[in-house]
């Protein structure tokens, strides 16, 4: 791997010829807002609630903690950019330049192994889409956002937008205006999948956002395993992605959603992702921060059905200019409900990292169970690690563990390793992965092995 | 095998041995005996590399070479082994990865993994105990077989024992000398002990003493016999 102290060292930092069709101007006004919709020939409410969510926006304040986010120039941003006239089914459809990108980053590999439903995302619209046979014939849904809206507008409409509100955030009021993209999914009852359902992202235009828009509904008793990973190519400037995710778990249902997120270091990700979960259902995010310049993700478990159920487990890497700013939050609702929230994150070269959580047991949430643990590696004396645990506990009758360790790259474990012959490099990124496993082991192989090779560049990216 | 010469220790700007001398032959055992904080760990962890040691002034040759000022993992891979004292636990690290890790390119995965578990079934160490996090909630007893597992695995030429027999029962004392006995030829051992426990089952040819950093006598493996009997007061 070749090193260059001037840029952010970025393996995918290759960019494209873009061959687009439609580019929105830069910057947000209504009638921009306006223009996606009549574009996409949304239905009327469709239009309504981005215009909605537009008035928010521009209304709404940024945050005024978490990331340093002022360098973001909310003018100087495309909001839509639609690549290709007609969404394609096969690899042989797609424009060379796309497949070449796709090359790049080993889509078309990791589909030939196993993958059994890739939607991957070029831009602002899905243009590759391969659904499975499988997933038609036991009546799930598969497939990008805007298809779904002119496919299935009741079901999108009853769902659509009521779990994080337009009004919820300012990037979620931003997502909601000019949205593009994204995946819905929908299983039905009883119907468990066995192999997880896939997404690449990929975004290919300089100051471009990406905003895309997910929708996950599981009936009772269903089981899905959704898998987010992402790669971007550089920028010269500063790029953001604003997505918003939001899941409905009915009774009984489990739902698993990964993500490897690796986007390149000059990307802002701010990412509101949220689900509801009904009585005995299971919610459990996997989210592991690697890239971009900027994190706020927290993802939430609504646990409003008795003895349903809440995971988050994640994992942050920040290296040099990278602030991960991550979490997870609980809402503990009813009663004999659990949470667990496992948080690993590491910081090297300068790099931040900071846990933010929020767990919330209402009144009358009698019985629930609550675990939080959250772990910090520093790897030198440059680089630092926040946490900001917030607990609000209105009920008497609920178990509340809280565990949280920081600890600095042990001399005496280099020691002992490289005392056994390995490089002192190669014996940090053993311990690394070592500190991550317990997360890292939730993740299907071929990402965990993804995962594992990232943080292995990344570390001798810095060593060497 | 290796040879110290004028060798001075410093830990924390406190010398801890001064001006040492010593050479040790191909296929003999030794062992190196002593009261509690007379030098014996600091000699070993030197001579493994480690960072908290300086070494002030005086050489380390291994096999004629000179390795005074070598990093860990070139001592490692030049044939110097060291069985820790009380050895560290790595979270989410196994036996498996980190020798594979530190074997890497020079064996392949599935015959190396062969070889582990062939070894761990000689010297009785439970299979699950490879798959797991090294030494996390693993008896004391374990954790020096494991040592010896990885001795094995790396083949080295130069072994230190730093106190082997500590925290074992008579069984694991027993596989760590069978251990030795058998892959002694053109390897050098140096056993540090406080104790003639392990004395029953491994002879050694030289018996060496330390006491505030110097070696203040020498024999063979009856004077550890006299030193059971007598202590190291009458020395």
């Amino acid at each position: 791997m070749q090193n260059s102290n001037l840029n952010f060292d970025y393996k995918f930092g290759f960019s494209m010829p873009e061959k687009n069709v439609f580019k929105a101007k830069k910057g947000l006004t209504k009638k921009t807002v306006e223009d996606i919709s009549s574009l996409k020939k949304e239905p009327t409410w469709m239009k309504e609630f981005r215009i909605k969510a537009y008035e928010s926006f521009k209304k709404r304040k940024m945050p005024a903690w978490g990331a340093n986010l002022s360098k973001i120039d909310f003018d100087d941003i495309y909001y839509y950019i639609k690549p290709t006239e007609k969404q394609v089914n096969s690899w042989a459809d797609l424009p060379k330049e796309i497949k070449d990108t796709y090359d790049r980053i080993g889509v078309p590999e990791a589909e030939k192994n196993f993958l059994s439903g890739v939607s991957a995302q070029y831009e602002s619209e899905v243009v590759y889409e391969s659904i499975n046979r499988e997933l038609n014939k036991r009546g799930v849904i598969f497939c990008d956002m805007d298809t779904a809206l002119r496919k299935y507008p009741k079901i999108i409409k009853k769902y659509f937008g009521t779990l994080i509100s337009p009004h919820d955030n300012k990037f979620a009021s931003l997502n909601s205006a000019v949205w593009s993209g994204g995946s819905f999914v929908y299983v039905p009852k009883g119907v468990k999948l066995p192999m997880p359902l896939q997404a690449y992202f990929r975004i290919n235009a300089e100051r471009f956002g990406q905003f895309e828009r997910t929708l996950i509904i599981a009936e009772e008793g269903s089981f899905v395993h959704y898998i987010e990973g992402c790669t971007a190519p550089i920028y010269t400037t500063t790029s953001l992605h604003a997505a918003v995710v939001e899941i409905f778990v009915k009774k009984g249902a489990r739902v698993r959603y990964t993500t490897v997120q690796n986007w390149s270091h000059n990307i802002y990700n701010l990412v509101t992702k949220r689900a509801t979960v009904d009585e005995e259902g299971i919610m459990e995010w996997v989210d592991c921060n690697i890239g971009s310049g900027v994190t706020m993700k927290y993802p939430s478990v609504i646990l409003k059905g008795k003895s349903s159920h809440g995971e988050v487990l994640s994992i942050a890497y920040a290296a040099k200019g990278q602030h991960q700013d991550a979490g997870a939050k609980m809402y503990h609702l009813a009663p004999d409900t659990s949470s667990r929230i496992i948080s690993k994150s590491i910081s090297k070269d300068g790099g931040r990292t900071s846990y933010r959580g929020l767990v919330s047991v209402s009144p009358g949430a009698k019985n629930s169970k609550v675990y939080v643990s959250c772990d910090a590696l520093i790897m030198d004396e440059q680089s630092r690690s926040d946490t900001y645990p917030y607990m609000r506990i209105n009920e008497k009758d609920c178990e509340v563990q809280h565990e949280a360790t920081v600890e600095k790259l042990g001399e005496e474990k280099l020691f002992y390793l490289t005392s056994r012959g390995i490089k002192k490099p190669e014996a940090e990124t053993l311990l690394v992965n070592g500190f991550i496993e317990p997360v890292v082991k939730e993740i299907p192989l071929e990402y965990s092995i993804e995962l594992n090779r990232l943080i292995r560049m990344e570390m001798s990216g810095s060593v060497g | 095998m290796l040879e110290l010469k004028n060798l001075t220790i410093n830990v924390s700007d406190k010398t801890i041995i001064q001006n040492l001398n010593l050479k040790l032959e191909k296929n003999k055992v030794y062992v190196l005996m002593g009261p509690n904080g007379s030098g014996k760990s600091t000699l070993a962890l030197t001579l493994m590399g480690h960072p908290l040691y300086q070494i002030k002034s005086g050489k380390i040759l291994f096999e004629k070479k000179d390795i005074t000022n070598l990093e860990p993992d070139k001592k490692a891979n030049a044939g110097i082994f060291l069985s820790f004292q009380s050895p560290l636990s790595l979270s989410g690290v196994s036996i498996f990865s980190l020798l594979r890790t530190a074997i890497a390119g020079r064996k392949d995965p599935l015959i190396l993994k062969e070889e582990i578990e062939k070894t761990a079934k000689i010297l009785k160490i439970k299979k699950e105990l490879l798959e797991r996090s090294f030494n996390e909630g693993t008896s004391g007893g374990e954790k020096k077989k494991l040592e010896l597992l990885q001795a094995s695995v790396l083949n080295p030429k130069f072994l230190m024992f730093d106190e082997i027999d500590t925290g074992v029962d008579v069984d694991a004392l027993k596989t760590i000398a069978q251990f030795m006995e058998k892959n002694k030829k053109g390897k050098t051992y140096l056993l540090i002990t406080h104790y003639n426990r392990i004395l029953k089952y491994v002879k050694p040819d030289v018996v060496l003493v330390m006491i505030n950093g110097k070696i203040v006598k020498q024999g063979d493996y009856r004077l550890a016999e006299e030193i059971e009997k007598k202590g190291y007061a009458k020395l």
